[in-house]
């Protein structure tokens, strides 16, 4: 109805979502080259590499799980520069706040992936599905902080004060991260349980590349889906703004047809 | 700053003592509480002793939750907090004089439960002087990250399930460090007892000086 009435906004809306930006064409790129290198890492990783004297078969999650926890914690890190970028008032934008909360959601993402396959390869290595490590506690601990956040992004709201809210509590969340890993440690050196040490690998040769590739893949995906979830939040930013004002000229058109009818 | 803050908690502790919301409910609710705690582990002496620390602050930080909650339901009703925001009352002083009342609250709270877990779990309070210092710190760290967190989901429509998801995760190292320390000083484990005090200071001091700088903005929004 509304593209009827307004047939010059129309296109201009459609052309802009139609013609592909620079970005989105850099970021369509990312993701292609993402997945070819994450289908050759799953060949290598499974079929090429050789099984490992220690782990056997098990050290093929070396191709995937390092590489989800640093895109886990490069997301992490992008979502709390943004955030700090927006607080600072000479940077605020609401872009910013937009690529804040991809980057969280795709962190969360990775971190899920992470700590299932860790579990997965703790439980044949270590003996136990979970240990209360440092780094494992930690990363538990991230995982239900941001989900917290993006709860808290989710919540309906001016775009402004939503994304003010939401950087003062990315904020706020990141500088217990340091904290959480410190008192974890601290905890368990003072009570020593059965320690448990992953066993030593070597790495190298094929498997060398095969991890390095599994990092570079990993993390150009990473990025494609940041680009993408971009997109999506600035959609979805235009359609709060315009939605509104299309419907109300729907409305106000279908009114006015009604009364031309009782005219006639 | 500091009369502001003086002035607001004096009005939260004035309203707490004309209603005794938190004195008939929230006091209660801890109590049973700790009694739940005791059928879930009990009636193993031993084990209940070994455990009476973690069982607690966990207590602890639950009825937190309660008392951020009661904090800012005050601020809603009656659109109060319109007032406040109006009062030209320092940001930085609002959040101080919530937070000292709360934690003020919760230090009551804290006294009451602390004689009657070790009356149910059978667990002799040694070591007071680490058992109060860690309770002033670690309730210092509660009531900044809690009247923070309670501000920041005040004036949402689900501040019911969102603040606990906010708030626990991020007091997790308080409750780890005051478990501690309660167990150092019970001598259910040995040492570390001042260091875990020195983390409960530094998380303090981390969190009230982020919320006396970040409330002014977050105030303006809810």
């Amino acid at each position: 109805m509304s593209v009827a009435s307004h047939p010059v906004e129309a296109v201009a809306l459609t052309g802009r979502a139609l013609a592909p930006a620079r970005g989105a064409r850099i970021a369509s790129a990312c993701g292609l080259v993402g997945l070819v290198g994450v289908v050759l890492t799953v060949w290598l990783g499974l079929w090429v590499t050789p099984p490992d004297a220690y782990m056997g078969n098990l050290v093929r999650l070396l191709y995937i799980h390092p590489s989800m926890a640093w895109d886990a914690f490069l997301a992490y890190g992008v979502s709390f520069l943004a955030s700090a970028a927006y607080l600072w008032p000479r940077t605020r934008d609401l872009r910013l706040d937009r690529v804040a909360g991809a980057s969280a959601e795709a962190g969360v993402v990775f971190t899920g992936i992470t700590l299932v396959t860790g579990s997965l390869w703790g439980r044949p290595t270590w003996g136990v599905w979970w240990t209360w490590d440092p780094l494992l506690t930690t990363t538990a601990l991230l995982f239900v902080l941001y989900l917290g956040y993006l709860a808290l992004r989710r919540l309906p709201g001016e775009p402004e004060v939503r994304a003010r809210r939401s950087a003062i509590a990315a904020l706020v969340a990141f500088i217990d991260v340091p904290i959480v890993y410190f008192s974890v440690s601290w905890w368990r050196s003072l009570h020593q349980g059965p320690t448990i040490q992953p066993g030593r690998s070597e790495v190298h040769g094929s498997m060398a590349w095969t991890l390095l590739l599994s990092f570079v893949a990993f993390s150009l995906v990473y990025v494609w889906m940041l680009a993408e979830r971009y997109r999506l939040a600035g959609l979805q930013a235009r359609d709060e703004v315009e939605g509104l004002a299309d419907a109300l000229a729907e409305r106000r058109a279908e009114a006015g047809m009604s009364r031309a009818g009782e005219a006639s | 700053m500091w009369r502001d803050a003086l002035l607001v908690a004096g009005k939260d502790l004035r309203v707490e003592w004309r209603s005794r919301v938190g004195l008939n409910q929230v006091v209660p609710f801890a109590l049973a509480v700790l009694l739940l705690f005791g059928l879930a582990l009990g009636p193993d002496a031993a084990r209940l002793r070994a455990a009476t620390s973690g069982l607690f602050w966990v207590t602890v930080l639950l009825a937190a939750l309660l008392g951020v909650q009661r904090s800012f339901a005050l601020e809603s009703a009656d659109r109060a907090g319109d007032g406040l925001r109006l009062s030209g009352l320092d940001a930085g002083g609002i959040f101080v004089g919530k937070a000292a009342a709360l934690g003020f609250q919760l230090l009551v709270l804290e006294a009451v439960l602390a004689l009657v877990a070790a009356l149910l779990y059978g667990t002799p309070l040694e070591g007071v002087g680490v058992l109060a210092a860690s309770c002033v710190l670690a309730t210092a760290g509660l009531a900044a990250v809690g009247t923070f967190y309670g501000a920041l989901a005040a004036g949402t429509r689900v501040r019911e399930t969102l603040l606990p998801l906010l708030f626990f995760p991020v007091v997790a190292p308080v409750l780890l460090a005051a478990t501690k320390a309660w167990s150092a000083a019970l001598g259910r484990s040995g040492g570390g007892g001042v260091g875990w005090l020195a983390l409960l200071a530094v998380f303090a001091a981390a969190y009230v000086a982020i919320g006396t700088v970040a409330f002014g903005p977050l105030l303006e929004d809810s």
